[in-house]
């Protein structure tokens, strides 16, 4: 089981020696029938970094999100983890190798609780017994809730009952307590007030604070800036630009999603 | 970002919530006070309804009906439907009676065969459902037309099989010794006290909120009562059914099945949200499966059950209106048709209820007419007080 407890200082392996990144696309193609969503597509992201994915609608973005989540396979094109080719063929996969997944609709039981939420599909057992232990459980939902600074209620209301930045915090800190590696959020905060999507951008940073490689899709411009080290352009399934966010106008990233212009500047993808 | 809540205060606040006694199971409660109106007013009718001998035929009238609900609770939690319990329970019933009876087998191989059947039954209707993605409601339907008309065949021209074999006919007409009764009514309470002081302690160790020990007392001294009211009184007729002890072990086992194993939680999950549980890596379709599998035994369970109150397995056993009370029993419950809520307990509770009217009526002399009516009553106005009790838990703010 991945080891996420609250004390995670020395854990910072990104800072300057810019180590290779921990997941690579490469050359990835997908067809849903005649529509080509993905055509030869490249991606990275390091440990410790937040890249976001832009793209118009329909420029593939859940599509890599989810080849690399498992739901959908890619048809060509090869995935590779800390360097190793990796194959994804379902969620299970992605969970095994510490990939972790936000998804545009939100994927909670309403009528579980948030520990049940927070385990669902990983539920502990009480030492050689098929029971569930819901103690550690409920103790250990409320460590990382604490930690990750999320506002939630009691632990033991069901979900339908909190607020939609709430329930967004829910499936963050699912992901920050499951994944070891790679964390995707696809449009994470569309649905969202001001405040609460602060409040989901704060999670987010703190997963890149404990090393994780984050990926997020928004549409949102300033959002993206906000938060993301690198962006990722997407165009009709193409890759469209990369940026680094901190030498980049806005306006450069908005002509590559639109393709009102020649290609970008500031391609310092490795 | 709002409410700068920092932990400390947020957990005193936590545990002050948690120390008001909170009514976690909402529907629980309101059956509950279901059963105690249908109670009084049969009582007030007919002072013979609360006798020691009407109610120790109460039990034996509802263990059928309570085991199917059990197992139907199970379905409905997963978000499916099971039209054809009643069908299953006759086809058991006829296995095991023709295995006893025509076949001369021994009689716990004759109950393994007909639970076998249920379990074969119950894998057939899961396959199909899950392989083709058919809703379960015309699988079951199906096969509720199937499996009668298999009952029938197997009955044969006869119209019913007797049984002879002592054990068969003792399942539902036999009653524990009563001081072995009161025995059995300790360890239940002392496992009850156990399981609930031992959670409190790990709950303790692992600094979670608690409630109060005092309330703890309370609540053990409620289930002592209870059950030495209930041994004490079926004691002072023949004694605690064997029967009943069947169906309170099920109860429990399907009870603990559905709260402390991942197994139920994934029920519970499937229920609530398929796609979610789907991608947690649940494995939806196994555990579809499996529940079609165990209702499957339990209605094999009730065809046996029932074969021993009536002595025999007739093509009747297991029809009329048996299948639809028993969804009636889950619903009055607590249980949603909609998946994902839903206890066992409280089916019991259901089935309680709906076994009073019908006894109360039995006592008050009205006609099958009147029974079916009020039964039908008593369903929607749960389904009501339910509704009603849910918009204004929403309107609080607390859902479930
Ligand atoms: N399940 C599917 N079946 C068929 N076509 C699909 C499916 N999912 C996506 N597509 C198509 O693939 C293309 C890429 O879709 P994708 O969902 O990846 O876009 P997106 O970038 O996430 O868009 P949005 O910003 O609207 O979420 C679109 O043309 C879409 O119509
Ligand atoms: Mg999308």
């Amino acid at each position: 089981m991945p080891a996420l407890t609250s004390t995670d200082g020395g854990r910072a392996p990104s800072a300057p020696g810019r180590p290779g990144p921990i997941l690579q696309m490469r050359h990835v193609c997908k067809r849903y029938g005649r529509v080509a969503a993905l055509v030869d597509a490249n991606f990275s992201v390091r440990a410790g970094e937040i890249v976001a994915l832009v793209g118009d609608n329909g420029a593939g973005k859940s599509t890599l999100v989810k080849a690399i989540a498992g739901t959908h396979r890619i048809d060509s094109g090869e995935i590779l983890l800390g360097g190793t080719h990796v194959s994804i063929g379902s969620p299970a996969d992605a969970a095994s190798l510490g990939i972790e997944t936000v998804y545009q609709d939100l994927a909670l039981c309403d009528n579980l609780d948030v520990t049940a939420n927070l385990y669902l599909g990983r539920e502990r057992r009480r030492q050689r017994t098929p029971f569930l232990d819901h103690e550690v459980m409920e103790q250990r939902a409320a460590d990382i809730i604490r930690d990750l600074a999320a506002h939630l209620p009691v632990l033991d209301v069901p979900v339908s009952a909190l607020s939609g930045g709430q329930r967004q915090a829910i499936a963050v800190s699912r992901a920050a307590l499951w994944g070891s590696k790679v964390v995707l959020l696809d449009e994470p905060t569309a649905a969202l007030g001001v405040a609460q999507t602060a409040m989901v951008y704060q999670l987010v940073r703190r997963l890149r604070d404990r090393g994780l490689a984050v990926v997020v899709i928004s549409h949102n411009m300033a959002d993206v800036f906000a938060i993301a080290d690198r962006i990722t352009v997407l165009r009709l399934g193409r890759n469209a630009g990369e940026f680094l966010t901190s030498a980049t106008h806005p306006d450069q990233v908005v002509a590559a999603i639109t393709g009102s212009a020649g290609l970008p500047t500031g391609d310092e993808s490795p | 970002m709002i409410e700068a809540t920092t932990h400390p205060t947020a957990s005193r606040v936590t545990q002050l919530v948690s120390s008001v006694p909170r009514p976690r199971d909402a529907g629980a409660v309101t059956v509950g006070i279901g059963l105690a109106v249908v109670w009084t007013a049969f009582q007030l009718l007919n002072n013979n309804f609360l006798s020691a001998r009407n109610l120790s035929n109460l039990v034996l009238q509802i263990a059928v009906l309570g085991t199917l609900a059990t197992g139907m609770v199970m379905v409905l939690v997963l978000g499916e439907i099971d039209l054809s319990v009643g069908a299953i329970a006759g086809v058991s019933a006829a296995t095991l009676a023709i295995l006893i009876t025509n076949a001369g087998v021994p009689a716990a191989i004759a109950i393994l065969a007909a639970l076998l059947v249920g379990a074969a039954i119950g894998l057939l209707h899961g396959s199909i459902i899950t392989a083709f993605g058919i809703p379960s409601f015309i699988v079951t339907l199906a096969g509720l037309l199937v499996w009668q008309g298999v009952q029938l065949a197997l009955v044969g021209d006869g119209g019913e099989i007797p049984i002879r074999d002592p054990f068969i006919r003792g399942i539902a007409s036999s009653y524990i010794p009563p001081a072995l009764g009161w025995v059995l009514a300790l360890v239940l309470v002392t496992g009850a006290a156990g399981f609930r002081l031992r959670r409190r302690t790990r709950r303790l160790r692992n600094s979670l909120p608690v409630a109060t020990l005092a309330s703890e007392t309370v609540a053990i001294a409620g289930i002592g009562a209870f059950t030495a009211a209930v041994t004490w009184l079926l004691n002072s007729y023949f004694g605690v059914p064997w029967v009943l002890v069947l169906v309170l072990a099920l109860v429990m086992v399907c009870g603990a099945l559905m709260t402390e194993t991942p197994f139920g939680r994934h029920i519970y999950a499937i229920g609530g949200n398929r796609e979610a549980a789907r991608r947690s890596s649940i494995r939806v379709r196994g555990t579809t499966i499996a529940v079609f599998m165990i209702i499957s035994v339990i209605a094999a369970l009730a065809g046996i059950i029932e074969a021993s109150r009536q002595f025999s397995a007739s093509n009747a056993l297991g029809g009329g209106t048996l299948q639809l009370n028993a969804i009636a029993a889950a619903v009055i419950g607590g249980t949603s048709l909609f998946g994902g809520r839903g206890r066992v307990y409280q089916a019991i509770i259901g089935a309680l209820v709906v076994g009073s009217v019908q006894n109360g009526l039995d006592l008050l002399g009205q006609p099958a007419a009147i029974k079916n009516i009020a039964t039908g009553v008593i369903l929607v106005i749960a389904v009501v007080v339910d509704a009603v009790g849910r918009r204004r838990r929403i309107a609080r703010g607390s859902t479930d």
